[in-house]
């Protein structure tokens, strides 16, 4: 598929033990910069800030906001791309009514939420409302246009700009906030040193306990699918679905189901982030497009179709929006962009990719 | 790939034909009498559907006509064609006059157009790098992201962009003598400019460059083996169409007298390529098709919608579902639909 000639021939596979060993011994200069890269960030939020570094850099307060934000976002971006890379990457199929299903999440967890009061009893509403219309659009759609990516494509397109007119419809062109739950509000004190006090006192991080417990969730979800994929029959079927579709459905496995299960599968993630999106920030008119663009650059950066790879592009993308926002608030976006650039000139199937 | 089934390619067999003046004009009957309805046009209609129609539908024909040619004989579906445009269409304000002194230079209009555009093509081009980095329906996400990433760019930014508030009155040049600005002046304009590229299309779709992108669309790798550079072929394709998209950014700024991130937001470049998929991605009409649909459904839906009792501003859902009934039913566009009842009616009237 992709042209360039990049050099990963060490990588087969992000998830074997042995790929991360391997890919030190195939690049020990690529390596070592990752782990400098690593450190310099790990002194960077850890250690309290030597007199003279905040007069360049600014306070050190801003900078591990950013960082904790940008990482919690990550959180999000992947609860999103993950369903988007797994339907690509089993399906062919770009799912560009992915932001339409975040936002229909939204607002049915709203909605949810709004009738039983229960924040929870939202995730499983969004989840299955989502999973529903995920599988609806592939069995009646896009089994009968199997193998055509181009027309599957413009379909997505064309539901998604019917799906954003009815929700508007629905419900109206304001921005909703979903209320963070009693038990997930205020702070949680962090062992993080933001400043240090004239007294020598250090001043440590509080940091939103919503965002926290999200982020640990969507770790736990990333961490689940990982060991689904790995562990499971299903996960074995994906995973051969992913590499060679047509061999798996002559060698008698019932295809179309998987499909349909993966649809509604990645369906519902979306759906779930909805409702995070909502509580971390609102949901609203023009969401949609913000996250179907969140996605798109999470799986370009981290590989198409690898599911550790959204995780790491995630990451990047989140830390890469929240960072720009706080240091370049005019070119916030071209920061991300230029990520996407540079991975998209040296590896154009993405950092975890395979080709 | 699947891209190729859903484009109707010109037959070659057209290239060849060689004829007198009077079987061409049989030939291209419509085109000629649509060619001149459009010349007469200012002495019948109104000034609204002179210029807020026919001419906003003939610069969305060539922006549409950017995206056709790149799809249609490239096989490569770029999303960032309408971003080409907002780029150029940014620039002319930037470098030529707008309401906001602090940010426009003021430069004449025969600095800055040509200037706009270089920066515009420029823009193409480097799309046409990084997309051709891969290929197949990863064009379409990698062009989104770009386009997105431009209009969340022109959204944040305040020194060049302006911000959420974008340019407001940017005047069209007076140049010759004329008044650019006036309806009739801007209408003639805008259609010299769409005759123009439609006609530079159908030259290309037929020289030397064309039918190797056509083959770099069939089949890159034979391509590749028989001597062409693909990439070269396939970036100078997005070179050569962001200049159209870019003309059609500068006068769609001249005729809204404004340019905001709406503009080139996701969903104008999305409703390009509705434009350029409903009219028919298999020849260069088909932008034009596409485009006087698309401005008919936006300027009279409301009304009509209203008339047969449903609600007006549910007209996005209109669109969509045109644009599903064409995906799903004819492919190829209403182009396809055209040719389809063409050759069904010769095929009666030949049979028994």
């Amino acid at each position: 598929m992709a042209t360039a000639s990049g050099d990963n021939s060490g990588v087969r596979g992000p998830a074997r033990g042995d790929a991360l060993g391997r890919w030190v011994g195939h690049h020990p200069i690529a390596a070592l910069a990752v782990a400098v890269a690593i450190i310099v960030v790990l002194w960077l939020v850890l250690a309290p800030w030597p007199a003279g570094f905040e007069d360049i850099f600014g306070r050190k307060r801003l900078f591990i906001n950013a960082i904790f934000n940008g990482i919690t976002l990550g959180g999000l971006y992947f609860l999103v791309a993950t369903g988007f890379t797994l339907i690509f990457g089993l399906m062919r199929n770009v799912n560009l009514a992915h932001g339409s299903l975040y936002l229909f999440g939204g607002y049915m967890g709203y909605e949810a939420g709004e009738w039983t009061g229960s924040w929870l009893f939202g995730f499983v509403i969004a989840f299955i409302s989502c999973a529903i219309v995920g599988m609806a659009m592939q069995f009646f759609i896009f089994r009968r246009m199997e193998g055509q990516d181009l027309r599957q494509t413009l379909v997505t397109l064309g539901l998604s700009i019917i799906f954003s007119d009815l929700m508007v419809w629905v419900w109206g062109g304001n921005a909703i906030q979903i209320d963070t739950p009693d038990y997930l509000m205020g702070p949680t004190p962090t062992p993080i040193v933001v400043a240090v006090k004239s007294s020598g006192d250090a001043v440590f991080l509080q940091y939103p306990r919503v965002r926290l417990v999200i982020f640990v969730a969507a770790v736990l979800i990333g961490i689940g699918m990982w060991l689904a994929l790995h562990r499971t029959r299903i996960g074995v079927m994906i995973r051969a679905g992913v590499d060679d579709r047509d061999m798996l459905s002559v060698l008698g496995y019932r295809v179309q189901l998987l499909f349909i299960l993966v649809f509604a599968f990645g369906a519902g993630l979306a759906g779930i982030a909805g409702i995070v999106g909502g509580t971390f920030q609102s949901i609203s008119l023009g969401e949609d497009s913000h996250f179907l663009l969140a996605s798109l650059q999470v799986v370009i950066v981290g590989g198409m179709g690898s599911i550790p790879g959204a995780a790491l592009g995630a990451i990047i993308i989140g830390c890469a929006e929240q960072l720009g926002q706080t240091y370049f608030q005019n070119y916030a976006t071209v920061v991300t962009f230029v990520i996407m650039v540079i991975v998209l000139a040296l590896r154009p199937q993405g950092l975890l990719g395979r080709r | 790939m699947a891209l190729v089934q859903i484009t109707d390619s010109p037959s070659l067999g057209e290239v060849q034909r060689t004829s007198t003046l009077s079987r061409w004009a049989s030939q291209h009957a419509a085109i000629l009498l649509l060619g001149l309805v459009l010349l007469i046009l200012p002495v019948m209609a109104s000034d609204f559907i002179l210029v807020q129609v026919v001419g906003w539908a003939m610069i969305l024909g060539i922006i549409a006509l950017s995206l056709m040619f790149l799809a249609g004989y490239g096989g490569m579906v770029s999303l960032a064609q309408m971003t080409v445009a907002g780029v150029s269409g940014y620039m002319i304000t930037v470098f030529g006059a707008s309401s906001l002194p602090a940010i426009s230079l003021f430069w004449p209009w025969w600095v800055a157009a040509p200037i706009a555009i270089a920066i515009a093509v420029a823009f193409g081009a480097l799309t046409g790098v990084l997309s051709s980095r891969t290929e197949g329906i990863y064009t379409i996400m990698i062009t989104l992201a770009i386009a997105a990433a431009f209009f969340y760019l022109t959204l944040q930014n305040w020194p060049i962009f302006n911000g959420f508030a974008g340019f407001t009155t940017i005047p069209a040049p007076i140049a010759f003598g004329v008044n650019w600005k006036h309806p009739v002046p801007l209408y003639y304009l805008i259609l010299f400019f769409a005759a123009l590229s439609y006609m530079a299309v159908l030259y290309v779709s037929r020289a030397p460059f064309g039918l190797a992108l056509q083959g770099v669309r069939d089949n890159p790798r034979r391509m590749e083996a028989i001597g062409y550079n693909v990439t070269a072929h396939r970036v100078a394709a997005y070179a050569f169409a962001a200049l159209f998209a870019a003309i059609g950014g500068i006068l769609m700024v001249w005729l809204n007298n404004q340019i905001s991130p709406g503009s080139t937001g996701v969903e104008a470049c999305i409703d390009l390529l509705i434009i350029a998929v409903v009219g028919g991605l298999g020849h260069p009409i088909g932008a034009f098709v596409g485009a006087i649909i698309y401005v008919i459904l936006r300027t009279f839906a409301l009304d009509s919608l209203v008339a047969i009792g449903l609600d007006g501003r549910r007209f996005q859902t209109l669109i969509g579902l045109c644009f599903l009934v064409i995906v799903l039913f004819s492919p190829d566009g209403v182009i396809g639909l055209w040719r389809r009842w063409v050759a069904r009616a010769g095929g009666g009237r030949s049979g028994p």
